[in-house]
């Protein structure tokens, strides 16, 4: 199917992006890398007036090192979380993750602040905000604010953002000598959705779990942290028990939805699976 | 300071003037803002080497190298692309970078209907570019998203297999 006619806009500051969309009566759509957005539109399942490329808008683009954090600019590609430098060394959980998000030819257009701006349940990065304890960057009318990724995720496909908003970019905090992390997850194919995936970020004294973020993707309406997994793993060592323990926690921390042709039993099992197999992983760090 | 003119909210479906450098040419034409790259190419610039296939990032056929990077064609609005270089498997096929990975999929009987023959080439091309001896698993990986409904693409990799070991001075099986 074609998009339903609309008019297009190339943005040069994001001062020029928010203006149209006021301008637009919020009958607008603000376009980065375009992945889910022309498919969307294609189907028509969305059909705005007025279409706002903001790829243009430099404010947005770059990544470097600010204080303690990372900034990563809205604009920054997929394909960048695997040759950017920077981003391997200071927030290596995205570097990982990044193999795992769609295809190729996809990862050399899509853009961070879009994955996230769109909140899919079953995408990698905006479940890796939640691990990292990362920090979203918004700016709209009303100026401009920083949300913890714990904050963001609200419902399906629902976030913190109202409409005329946009990412300016993901503060992460820069990865820690002491710190460990791992990621995985089960798909029937490689570049599929994920059944299951999971990432995770320790903060570590030795053996012992100081400080631990678990996050899961593909098993509800949003990104979802285990805290109850999480729990069980703090002040202790990554043995079998407390992995056992962990995964028993699973039970309460997540709800699959119904109906789904996946059964929710079925995504609990392969959950408990995978975070037992990245706990081992974490704990044969030590 | 703006720069945002209220009247094209009343002119949707109004062409604009794109001009892009494809296959080293400069070329200019009139789009309307929803007609995507491929359309653009094939209808407006006649170049049907690219191929419509699902039209939603899915099937991988529609890939053509935007600023050198191998993107779907179908998940850009030609206005998007205003100002940028494209190049597509008829500039490829001319210019004889891809001659090695077209004779060796002509070899090995890597195609049979040839519909997903020109993404297939364009995303093999991106990946010797990028990792000169690329693994199976690699090669597997990079064509993740492009479909073959004939092959059962055993015959595609084989073929990439071979031109990075050509290409890197080994010696074809």
């Amino acid at each position: 199917m074609k998009a339903r006619a609309f008019s297009y806009f190339r943005a040069a500051t994001i001062d020029q992006a928010l203006d149209a969309h006021a301008r637009a009566g919020d009958d607008a759509r603000f376009i980065a890398g375009g992945q889910s957005l022309v498919p969307a539109l294609s189907l028509r399942l969305q059909a705005p007036r007025l279409l706002i490329d903001i790829t243009h808008i430099d404010e947005l683009r770059g990544v470097r090192r600010e204080g303690s954090y990372l900034r990563i600019g809205a604009l920054t590609r997929h394909c960048e979380m695997l040759t950017e430098a920077l981003i391997a060394e200071s927030a290596p959980l995205l570097h990982v993750a990044a193999p795992f998000v769609a295809h190729p030819a996809i990862r050399n257009r899509g853009t961070i602040g879009g994955s996230v701006a769109l909140a899919d349940p079953a995408s990698e990065f905006p479940a890796m905000t939640l691990a990292l304890d990362a920090e979203i960057e918004i700016v709209g009318p009303s100026g401009r604010r920083r949300v913890k990724a714990d904050d963001f995720f609200i419902d399906l496909f629902e976030t913190a953002m109202q409409p005329g908003e946009l990412i300016a970019a993901i503060h992460v905090p820069l990865f820690r000598a002491d710190q460990r992390f791992a990621f995985d997850e089960l798909a029937r194919r490689r570049g599929d959705y994920a059944l299951v995936g999971c990432g995770i970020m320790a903060t570590c004294q030795g053996s012992r779990v100081e400080d631990i973020r678990i996050s899961f993707f593909s098993v509800g309406n949003t990104p979802t942290r285990v805290k109850g997994a999480e729990r069980a793993l703090i002040g202790a060592r990554l043995d079998v028990e407390r992995i056992a323990a962990a995964q028993r926690a699973l039970e309460c921390d997540l709800a699959p939805p119904e109906g789904d042709e996946v059964p929710p039993a079925m995504r609990l099992h392969l959950a408990r699976v995978l975070l037992g197999r990245l706990l081992g992983r974490l704990g044969e760090g030590a | 300071m703006s720069g945002f003119d209220e009247t094209l909210l009343g002119e949707a479906d109004e062409t604009v003037r794109v001009r892009f450098v494809v296959n080293g040419r400069k070329v200019a034409c009139e789009v309307a803002p929803r007609e995507t790259l491929v359309d653009c190419l094939r209808e407006k610039l006649e170049l049907t080497g690219t191929h419509a296939g699902c039209e939603m990032g899915a099937c991988g056929a529609c890939l053509v190298q935007l600023d050198g990077r191998a993107v779907h064609s179908c998940l850009i609005f030609a206005v998007q692309a205003d100002g940028a270089r494209i190049d597509t498997i008829e500039g490829l096929s001319e210019s004889g970078v891809i001659a090695d990975l077209q004779a060796e999929f002509h070899r090995r009987n890597a195609l049979q209907c040839g519909f997903c023959t020109p993404g297939m080439l364009v995303n093999a091309e991106e990946l010797l570019s990028r990792v000169a001896q690329p693994s199976r698993e690699q090669i597997r990986d990079a064509l993740s998203g492009n479909y073959c409904r004939c092959t059962g693409y055993e015959a595609i990799i084989d073929a990439i297999d071979a031109v990075a070991k050509a290409r890197g001075g080994g010696v074809t099986t």
